[in-house]
């Protein structure tokens, strides 16, 4: 069963492509890395799939999954730090499906929050206000808010980045427990060790797809260059994809 | 002695009590809204709105001379159009809302003093940018009260996902579409409310009443429901001080409110609790963990 289906989506901005013509499908429960280089166009490609972002071509299909049904962590999250809110409202706010504009957060789901805040190892952390938190700490509570929102579809963008090894290693732990109750998880990483380590299927991406896959298959130095040599500038005066042409029509 | 000099006033004359009434409106509906304008930086923007609202007043005013309905009708209408106007303009083009609302608000303007400058006098025009507070009748005091419930109402209604917006934006697109409706109802009651304090203030001071108590309530709280309180507070108590003060000295009524509202925040910006001068300067041995 597949949670989602690419059909020739291309992705950016401007008219210019960040991804090119992505074809293919990830199946439900998968576990997926994203890998690439700076501006291969990972997080643009995770974009699209929460939403925020429309295709400029093709489409992607979410497999009867609600765009509520999808958490998303996105690499610089736009945080207002000094906004005067609490960590416990802040990792409240994930229960939005349930609650919407108006539900009331009972007794059960403020146990669930608080729930949610200890298993980012946050106890204690509940009445503190965000701005007083380090960049690992917001970053637990970020998990903390995606393990609220149950979601079938979690998407994270380079979720451990300059998060020490101690945060990591506990963050991981969650991602590994999401997949193993059977969410769909996507990550774009650029440590290639934790992706060989823990992730199952991998998609090595460079504006268009180089290789996706199994890890073991995908992940070979080879597949790497492919992606490093890849050109990061837009041409501005570059003409209308012909690709685009041809694909449609082959539609 | 103490008793005529602060409740006197209010029990011998009914326009101060209709004053008192106004204020006290005023700062519960204003304050909180303008807790929310310094949150998401747009402090300014109540500001440069606040200016918006001058021609279609202005308009009002031609059509039925001073007459503060007509008038605050009028303000409505141009109010929202800019609002609505450089919310939309802003979210589907790539432009700030700052840029654009300032695009608006001085076209708005400009058109304000020239309609005017066409018809109107010097002193209605100095009613119109300053206010009195102190001639409110029932009809517009009415007005007042009801905008002042409205505001509450629609304040209670979009809050959940107006502090989703304010504090992270991106993660509310992502769950729902509601951010966009929250953000151009609140942009809606920043005009209610500056048309509101028009009526008392102006339009050059009409968001004081707003902007300096939340500016008070910032120094004494972390907690947004706290900061909301202290600002209402901090509002109805200036509007009360300013309106005695006004009675026993010859300054007007406006500038007085607004004058006790900035005493009030020098006082803060000292000694408040939340980031104070003083506080910095002798913030006591550091803790132990």
């Amino acid at each position: 069963m597949a949670a989602l289906h690419f059909h020739n989506v291309t992705l950016g901005y401007d008219r210019h492509p960040a991804v090119h013509h992505l074809n293919g499908e990830i199946t439900r429960g998968a576990l997926v890395a994203v890998i690439g280089p700076n501006g291969a166009g990972k997080s643009t490609l995770l974009r699209g799939i929460v939403g925020i972002l429309k295709p400029l071509d093709g489409s992607i299909h979410l497999g009867g999954l609600d765009s509520r049904d999808i958490a998303y962590l996105p690499q610089s999250a736009e945080i207002d730090r000094s906004f005067p809110i609490s960590v416990f409202d802040f990792v409240g706010t994930g229960l939005w499906r349930g609650a919407g504009l108006f539900g009331g957060i009972g007794k059960a789901a403020r146990e669930r929050i608080l729930r949610a805040i200890a298993s980012v190892g946050l106890n204690g952390f509940e009445n503190r206000p965000i701005g007083t938190l380090s960049g690992g700490q917001m970053q637990r509570v970020l998990f903390a808010r995606v393990l609220l929102q149950d979601a079938s579809l979690i998407v994270l963008d380079e979720p451990f980045n300059a998060i020490d090894s101690k945060t990591t290693a506990d963050l991981l732990a969650l991602v590994k427990r999401w997949h193993a109750e059977g969410r769909t998880v996507l990550a774009a990483l650029h440590d290639m060790e934790m992706v060989r380590n823990h992730f199952s299927e991998t998609l090595v991406l460079a504006r268009g797809p180089v290789a996706w896959g199994p890890t073991a298959e995908v992940l070979t130095p080879e597949n790497l260059i492919v992606a490093m040599r890849m050109c990061e500038a837009f041409d501005d005066t570059a003409a209308a994809c012909a690709a685009d042409d041809i694909g449609s029509r082959a539609a | 002695m103490l008793h005529d000099a602060l409740i006197g006033p209010f029990t011998e004359f009914e326009f101060m009590r209709r004053a008192l009434a106004a204020v006290i409106a005023l700062a519960l509906a204003g304050a909180p809204i303008g807790v929310f304008l310094m949150l998401r930086r747009m402090s300014l923007v109540g500001d440069a709105m606040a200016h918006a609202i001058l021609p279609g007043a202005a308009v009002g005013f031609l059509l039925s001379g001073l007459n503060l309905f007509a008038m605050t009708a009028g303000g409505l209408i141009a109010g929202f159009a800019v609002a609505i106007l450089a919310g939309v303009v802003a979210r589907s083009t790539g432009l700030k809302e700052d840029a654009s609302l300032a695009t608006f608000y001085l076209a708005s303007l400009a058109l304000g003093v020239t309609i005017v400058s066409i018809k109107g006098t010097n002193i209605d025009l100095l009613h119109v940018l300053f206010g009195n507070i102190l001639a409110m009748d029932d009809q517009t005091l009415l007005v007042v009260a009801f905008n002042a419930t409205i505001t509450l109402l629609v304040l209670a209604v979009i809050y959940r996902p107006l502090v989703i917006e304010s504090v992270d934006p991106l993660f509310l697109r992502t769950v729902s579409r509601a951010g966009g409706p929250a953000h151009l109802a609140f942009l809606a009651l920043v005009v209610i409310n500056l048309v509101n304090g028009f009526q008392a203030l102006g339009t050059l001071l009409a968001v004081g009443l707003m902007i300096l108590p939340a500016g008070i309530a910032r120094f004494w709280s972390r907690d947004l429901t706290a900061m909301i309180c202290i600002a209402v507070v901090a509002a109805a108590v200036s509007g009360y001080a300013g309106l005695v003060l006004s009675f026993q000295t010859r300054v007007p009524s406006g500038p007085a409110i607004i004058l006790v509202a900035t005493v009030l925040y020098i006082v803060s910006v000292l000694f408040g609790r939340i980031g104070g001068i003083v506080r910095q300067l002798f913030p006591g041995r550091h803790l132990e963990a």
